[in-house]
């Protein structure tokens, strides 16, 4: 069966889509590079937005890529590629294939297992829990950020700076804040209320990488090394990742 | 000079939701026909019946978080960074931190067309990234997946999102540490008590950005009567 997965037809399919995908982003970076340049930003600024983009990406895709070889081995490489890179999430893909193949009768996902039927059943199902995010954007993003933007009128009669800006980072910082306490959390309490026995590795990557990040402030802020900017998450990032080995 | 500027940003405006609408809807209709064209191709179509039944045992909850996600991340996307970033996924462990990194680099500001471009030309940067490395990595996946699961390099891998959210924190929280330090604190003690839900914690998201976004606005109304 994994073999048949793993077919060049499947492949095929999988690889349209993804490549359809891409085009797309292409389409949207032009455009918008274009319109950056149009209304007169800098153009050092459009280009670090890229930049930074691209290194930021760098370590997470990798972190993906791992959640596409988790997958293969029960549901074959094209599939699990194509999910991973069009609106998949790591932390979804795994439950929902597990859900579906109890649902369709195999027991658990398992390649020993896997069927035809089970394939094609588990491969709508993960298509379909996660596609809400695209059906919402297809009827309601217009609206909804003509309606966040508001009229031009009405904002120049709002003058000072507004608290949309402080709305986002509060809400970031909430998000932060939801993890670094799920990390603590564990390590405290994981392995029964208060015994300190969890994974202490996590809040250890996340200190390191937080001081790294502090290094690379002060030379970009301080130093006005703003080239540096675009690789800081990345390198701390890199650094973090690599404490996690040696710990 | 203005008009036309203004004129020219409608009109960008207006392509951007035309071409995300499209783009997404035939995106949304290739992920729904491809399990049916797989199922050709391996004689079996799928199990409408099993695919009802597990829907509604996983489904539902990432239906209503879909709705909630699309309402939070929306704002802090933009219009083409939200169709693109709901077609690419990988929200919060990438596309969202991602923007907001560079919109930072930018110093643009939300609302503002400059912000809107910045997020869309962020996130098309970082999905095509993922595509490009998750592509090479599948053509290369024989060479590489000894490396990539080696037990060496294992709690490296582990850890991308610790060591992503570290770095964004020391920026972030020291723009506002007064507003970090209660939702971290709850979030802290709410993990030690129940630790069971550390698998929801991307559920648990929304009641601590909630909790920093009502201390923001109160620190904000203060600061406006002052």
């Amino acid at each position: 069966m994994l073999e048949l997965l793993n077919s060049p037809v499947i492949y095929l399919i999988c690889g349209l889509i993804v490549l359809f995908v891409a085009v797309t982003c292409v389409i949207y970076m032009v455009r918008a590079y274009r319109a950056g340049i149009a209304i007169g930003m800098d153009k050092g600024k459009l280009n670090r937005a890229i930049t930074s983009s691209a290194t930021f990406s760098l370590f997470p895709s990798i972190g993906i890529l791992l959640g596409v070889i988790a997958l293969s081995g029960s549901l074959g490489t094209p599939w699990p590629w194509l999910r991973l890179s069009v609106i998949g999430a790591l932390h979804y893909e795994t439950q929902v294939a597990q859900a579906a193949s109890e649902a369709v009768g195999i027991g658990g996902l398992s390649a020993e297992h896997m069927t035809a039927e089970a394939f094609s059943t588990i491969a709508l199902l993960m298509s379909l829990c996660i596609m809400w995010g695209m059906v919402l954007s297809i009827f309601f993003n217009k609206k909804y950020t003509a309606k966040l933007s508001g009229s031009p009128e009405k904002k120049k009669e709002n003058k000072g700076p507004g608290f949309g800006d402080e709305a986002m980072a509060a809400m970031f910082i909430g998000l932060i804040s939801a993890y670094l306490g799920s990390y603590i959390g564990g390590f405290v309490s994981s392995k029964g209320r208060f015994t300190f026995q969890g994974d202490l590795t996590p809040i250890i990557v996340c200190v390191v990488s937080a001081l790294i990040m502090g290094i690379f402030t002060y030379f970009t802020k301080k130093k006005n090394m703003v080239w540096l900017e675009s690789f800081s998450i990345a390198g701390s990032m890199f650094v973090g990742m690599l404490v996690a080995v040696f710990v | 000079m203005e008009e036309n500027k203004e004129m020219y940003l409608a009109k960008y405006a207006k392509a951007t939701h035309r071409i995300g609408r499209i783009t997404s809807l035939v995106t949304l209709i290739m992920l729904l026909g491809a399990p049916f064209a797989i199922g050709a191709y391996l004689g079996a179509f799928p199990n409408l019946g099993a695919v009802g039944k597990a829907f509604l045992s996983v489904g539902l909850v990432w239906t209503v978080s879909s709705i909630v996600e699309f309402l939070v991340y929306t704002p802090m996307l933009g219009s083409g960074g939200g169709y693109l970033a709901f077609i690419t996924g990988n929200l919060i462990n990438m596309k969202i931190p991602c923007a907001m990194n560079a919109r930072d680099i930018a110093e643009t500001k939300t609302g503002t067309p400059e912000n809107e471009i910045i997020s869309t030309l962020s996130i098309a940067t970082s999905s095509l990234v993922t595509i490009v490395v998750l592509a090479i990595g599948v053509a290369l996946l024989v060479p590489l997946q000894p490396i990539l699961q080696s037990e060496t390099l294992a709690p490296a891998f582990a850890n991308v999102v610790p060591a992503l959210f570290g770095a964004m924190a020391y920026q972030y929280f020291r723009k506002m540490p007064k507003i970090a330090v209660i939702p971290l604190a709850i979030m802290t003690v709410l993990f030690i008590f129940v630790p069971g839900l550390a698998s929801s914690t991307s559920i648990l998201v929304m009641p601590a950005g909630a909790i920093s976004i009502g201390l923001a606005y109160l620190s904000y109304r203060k600061r406006k009567k002052a």
